[in-house]
């Protein structure tokens, strides 16, 4: 318990017949943080989550979750964590309430329906309590997965794509939630699909790409890694290959077009680059220019940058087969 | 052991409160065997050559058994649907014992069924259906059926766990509701033919069926039967202790593994 990491896997492996839906997974995450783990669709968020939450067995590997042994004692890491799947997993047949007071009695809490009372009270379900949960919106059914899970104040939570299809409101109350818990010192462990969600509420963002961590750290420094987002303006169309082979120069990545505003764009890998040098060079290759712009990158370019081209090896992917959607 | 009694307390209470809000399912397979009690009673009872009540006499102990066997189909789709539903996953986080969940579900199928069989047996007495026999052999009639059904809902179980699909336990359910006929359960086995009535008589719900009609004192033991019903409470009691030995452990172990 006296680690100062919360969640450390080593070497962390799990196969589906012929897919390695995660290939030894290093985390190593500090206690009191939030890690987001971002990654497309097969990534293996999921499956990593699911070993880390000790429904599904490693394959090969380790870990220690609030410093129980993931495999050795699987009971005492229960008693630690809690978890919301990507899918609800309440029952539909129970009311709000039951399936809390359930949860609590499991969790051999004492007072179930004063604890029960209090999270749908935190969690704005208090009017729906006694209704069956089968009858409640997609947003309340995941709020009160969230509620199932901190029914005995968890050191870690896992949340698999907590706001996945919420409306802004439902995703701004998950996001309250999140926030919470961080000070009170939980350590939480998100899967998303959105970077926003990453840069918001993660101290520490892991980019999954085929069962593998592709990159990771803070969101700057994983913004500093691809340096700045450089889009130039022309005047006409026919200068727009022009200015793309000056950028492809200048950010040794490949330029994108935007053909209605005659705009070229690319993430720039070359923390140097300044906006005067990049207007000089297009200058001096005689390019008509009418704006030019350098700015911070978003997640989403860092994203997109590191996933299409990762920088580890891409020989051995060819392996993993891809989800159907 | 003190955790799995009270993990299983509470899984007894959770299934008791989903029947509570959802009677309607409940009230359904309660009516399923009284409407073939009337069915077969009438309609098969004025065709066969022995008189209708004493038919109805001799099929009320067996609707009660082959209703004890869509135990089977009951607890497959229960299971089936926890699994499918999620919710499986979160009683697998949690620290609890790991034979709380189906141990759970099972009782709650025999609290429940032992409250639906009241209303069938008040319309087997409407159509001519006594208890003949003792009154103590008849609380053994009563506990062997329950025993049946408990077996029953761990193969159910343990089948629903393995093919986590609802559909599949649908399908399943029109199977279970065949296993009766090659049985003792609607007609004598008597008059089958050598190997189809050696057949039949080794269909579990054979010896159970025989072993209740015993009991209660409806009709004799038949002359020259397998083993099984020939000695029917001990053929009954061999064959839901084989039952439970497999059924059960592969049952927890499969509920404890999760998905592959
Ligand atoms: N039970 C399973 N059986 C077979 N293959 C599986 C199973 N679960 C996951 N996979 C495969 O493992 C890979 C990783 O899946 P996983 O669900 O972990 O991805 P993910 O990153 O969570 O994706 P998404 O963003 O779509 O939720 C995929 O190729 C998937 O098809
Ligand atoms: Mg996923």
């Amino acid at each position: 318990m006296t680690s100062t990491y919360a969640v450390l896997s080593e070497g962390l492996e799990k196969r589906f017949g012929e897919v390695r839906a995660v290939r030894g997974l290093d985390l190593a995450v500090a206690r009191g943080s939030v890690v987001g783990m971002l990654g497309p669709n097969g990534a293996g968020k999921t499956t990593a989550v699911r070993l880390l939450a000790t429904l599904l067995r490693p394959d090969a590997g380790s870990a220690r979750i609030a410093g129980h042994d993931l495999v050795r004692e699987p009971h005492a890491v229960r008693r630690a964590i809690g978890v919301t799947g990507q899918y609800a997993s309440v029952d539909g047949d129970l009311t709000g309430r039951q399936n809390l007071r359930l949860f609590a009695r499991l969790h051999r809490v004492r007072d179930t329906a004063a604890r029960a009372g209090e999270l749908l009270d935190r969690f704005g379900l208090a009017e729906a309590a006694d209704r069956p949960v089968s009858t409640y919106s997609g947003g309340m059914r995941r709020r009160l997965d969230l509620a199932a899970s901190l029914i005995r104040h968890p050191a870690v939570l896992f949340l698999d794509e907590p706001t996945t299809g919420l409306d802004p409101v439902s995703r701004n109350q998950i996001w309250d939630a999140v926030g919470a818990l961080k000070a009170e010192g939980t350590t939480v462990l998100l899967t998303t699909q959105y970077l926003e969600e990453a840069d918001r509420l993660a101290d520490q963002v892991v980019l999954m790409d085929r069962g593998r961590i592709a990159h990771s750290g803070s969101p700057p420094q994983l913004k500093a890694l691809i340096g700045s987002y450089a889009e130039v303006v022309v005047a006409h169309a026919d200068v727009m290959v022009a200015a793309a082979g000056v950028l492809d120069q200048l950010t040794g990545a490949e330029p994108s077009f935007d053909h209605d505003r005659h705009a070229v764009g690319a993430v720039c890998l070359d923390p140097t680059l300044t906006l005067p040098r990049l207007v000089r060079e297009l200058d001096a290759a005689g390019v008509p220019l009418l704006d030019a712009s350098l700015r911070p990158p978003t997640l989403d370019d860092v994203f997109l940058r590191l996933t299409e081209t990762p920088a580890t090896d891409h020989s051995d992917h060819s392996d993993v087969k891809e989800r159907a959607a | 052991m003190s955790a799995l009694a009270y993990d299983g307390a509470a899984m007894l209470g959770r299934q008791l409160r989903r029947a509570r809000n959802n009677p309607g399912l409940l009230i359904l397979t309660q009516t399923m065997p009284i409407s073939m009690l009337l069915f077969f009673g009438y309609v098969f009872g004025s065709a066969l050559a022995v008189p209708g009540e004493e038919y109805r006499r001799f099929l009320v102990p067996g609707l009660l058994v082959a209703t004890a066997a869509g135990g089977i189909m009951t607890g497959m789709f229960q299971a089936a649907q926890d699994t499918h539903r999620g919710v499986m996953d979160r009683f697998r986080t949690l620290p609890m014992s790991r034979a709380a969940v189906p141990l759970g579900q099972v009782v709650a199928d025999l609290v429940l069924t032992a409250a639906g069989t009241v209303p069938f047996l008040l319309v087997g007495l409407a159509v001519g259906w006594r208890i003949e026999g003792g009154a103590l052999a008849a609380a053994g009639a009563f506990a062997l059926l329950l025993l049946f059904r408990f077996t029953a809902v761990w193969i159910g179980v343990f089948l629903g766990l393995l093919t986590r699909s609802e559909e599949a336990a649908g399908q399943l359910g029109g199977a279970t509701f065949l296993l009766p006929l090659l049985s003792s359960a609607y007609i004598p086995t008597e008059g089958l033919p050598g190997w189809l009535r050696t057949a039949a008589e080794w269909n579990p719900i054979s010896a159970v069926t025989t072993a209740l009609r015993d009991l209660f004192g409806n009709a004799p033991v038949p002359d020259g039967a397998a083993w099984p019903v020939a000695h029917p409470v001990a053929g009954s009691l061999a064959w839901c202790a084989v039952l439970l030995a497999v059924f059960v452990p592969l049952a927890v172990r499969t509920y404890a593994a999760g998905p592959k």
